[in-house]
């Protein structure tokens, strides 16, 4: 067993695992954050994304010991309060961008990355390009996309790259 | 995943001797994106990890004159978005934006894919047709020497590699065709076209023994560098992959096909417009 202590959420945790135990498994089963999902435990899928020092990662590909010293955003850490959504829950809920919800905290957490690295020029094609690593079996996408691009598109000549970027 | 045991290296003398200490069974792990999944599926089982990702200074790429070196620590996100890279070799920075996903991306490393030589790894292609030099934390190797065969490079054991080095072509470009399903390449070519009108031809994911030089296609295109250049070759079957996502003359036809869009792309005259596979888009990426 080893120590690790990480930053969740804002919050400093510490824990004691098995070197083998996988980021996901740290998250869900030690601190209770169930919002990230186990799909298909061969990162494919991406239902498990996670921001690892602010970058979308496979927390199910990825040992707890190895994010040690780090910081870790789930899904769980996006919303700015309990009763307000942050503006990519909130476009994903007016766009329809989901059904069964399986999928949606990776989804979300991706688009989260996807919409801090690129900002207002992002574009549909980027959109599709970038999911790549998300598979829905719902939708088909096309409002995952909608919902992407009007966060994006929200932020043209506003400050609100920043405040999205800074989560 | 089988038990294992988990090391943070501080710098790449005390890496190698954790895994040298370990008696063989310690492994480098650094984005692990290869590693851990193969840990899972129990095909690997290393008694100790030996983790390069705080390394300091294993990281950077750096670009002087037309010369790049890439520390094998950088991250294919990293390759991928250097504006640096981009402006003296934007066709390598091209090839890695094409693996993985973007959080793959964001984890995965040059010396990792390097070390590896997965058949389909698409760093390999690039490498050997620029005729990189692979680095180490012992010596410098030419990549030709380097990559030997499926999986099988010329590392010692406990070997790191610490990075890669190569001269910017005049223009280059990577055309890969991926399983839809795996997003792996079925069939990768990287052309470059060097100074003195010479040009390197790489192909990944098709070749039986993993990514290779096709010869005939170089001297083929060094002399003209044109698409119908490469009209009458072909590769042999008998060296291709044959399994259950192609067989081995699909993949012959693929690799003429996919080198000459990557000729194309490269800047080669003649040839049909490129439209290059649907890549992720539609309605199911």
């Amino acid at each position: 067993m080893t120590d690790v202590s990480m930053t969740v959420n804002g919050r400093q945790v510490t824990g004691s695992v098995e070197d083998r135990t996988l980021l996901v498994q740290f998250l869900r089963d030690n601190l209770g954050l169930t919002g990230t999902h186990v799909g298909c435990d061969t990162s494919q899928c991406g239902a498990c994304v996670v921001h690892l020092d602010g970058q979308a990662v496979k927390s199910c590909t990825l040992l707890a010991v190895q994010a040690s010293g780090s910081s870790v955003t789930t899904i769980e850490g996006l919303a700015p309060s309990a009763t307000e959504l942050h503006p990519m829950q909130a476009a994903f809920r007016e766009n329809h961008g989901l059904q069964c919800g399986y999928c949606t905290p990776g989804m979300i957490m991706t688009a989260v990355d996807m919409v801090a690295r690129h900002g207002a020029d992002l574009d549909e094609k980027t959109v599709r390009d970038e999911l790549d690593g998300n598979i829905c079996r719902c939708t088909g996408y096309h409002n995952i996309v909608k919902a992407i691009l009007s966060v994006a598109q929200s932020m043209q000549g506003s400050g609100e790259g920043q405040r999205i970027a800074a989560e | 995943m089988y038990q294992t045991e988990y090391k943070r290296a501080g710098s790449l003398d005390e890496a190698a001797q954790l895994v040298a200490a370990s008696g063989g069974e310690g492994k480098y792990v650094s984005g692990g994106m290869t590693l851990i999944p193969t840990m899972k599926q129990r095909l690997a089982s290393p008694s100790l990890l030996v983790d390069l990702r705080h390394v300091e200074g294993h990281k950077g790429i750096a670009v002087s004159g037309q010369t790049v070196t890439i520390k094998g620590g950088t991250t294919h996100a990293e390759i991928a978005a250097s504006e640096e890279l981009k402006g003296v070799a934007p066709g390598f920075a091209g090839l890695a934006q094409l693996i993985g996903d973007p959080a793959v991306r964001h984890m995965g490393t040059i010396g990792g894919s390097v070390a590896n030589f997965d058949p389909a790894a698409d760093y390999p292609a690039a490498l050997l047709a620029m005729e990189a030099t692979i680095l180490t934390d012992k010596r410098e190797v030419a990549a030709s020497d380097f990559f030997l065969g499926l999986f099988e490079t010329a590392l010692d054991e406990n070997e790191i590699v610490t990075g890669v080095r190569f001269e910017a072509p005049e223009s280059s470009a990577y055309e890969k065709f991926r399983n839809p399903a795996s997003r792996y390449a079925m069939c990768g070519v990287f052309v470059a076209k060097r100074g003195e009108g010479k040009v390197g031809v790489g192909v990944t994911g098709a070749g039986a023994s993993g990514a290779f030089r096709w010869a005939e296609a170089e001297s083929a295109l060094s002399g003209r560098f044109d698409v119908s250049a490469l009209d009458g070759l072909a590769v042999d079957e008998g060296e291709m992959i044959s399994d259950l996502h192609g067989s081995s003359a699909y993949r012959a036809n693929l690799v003429k096909v996919v080198a000459k869009r990557a000729a194309k792309k490269a800047g080669a005259s003649g040839g049909p417009e490129v439209s290059g596979p649907k890549t992720p888009g539609g309605d199911a990426p």
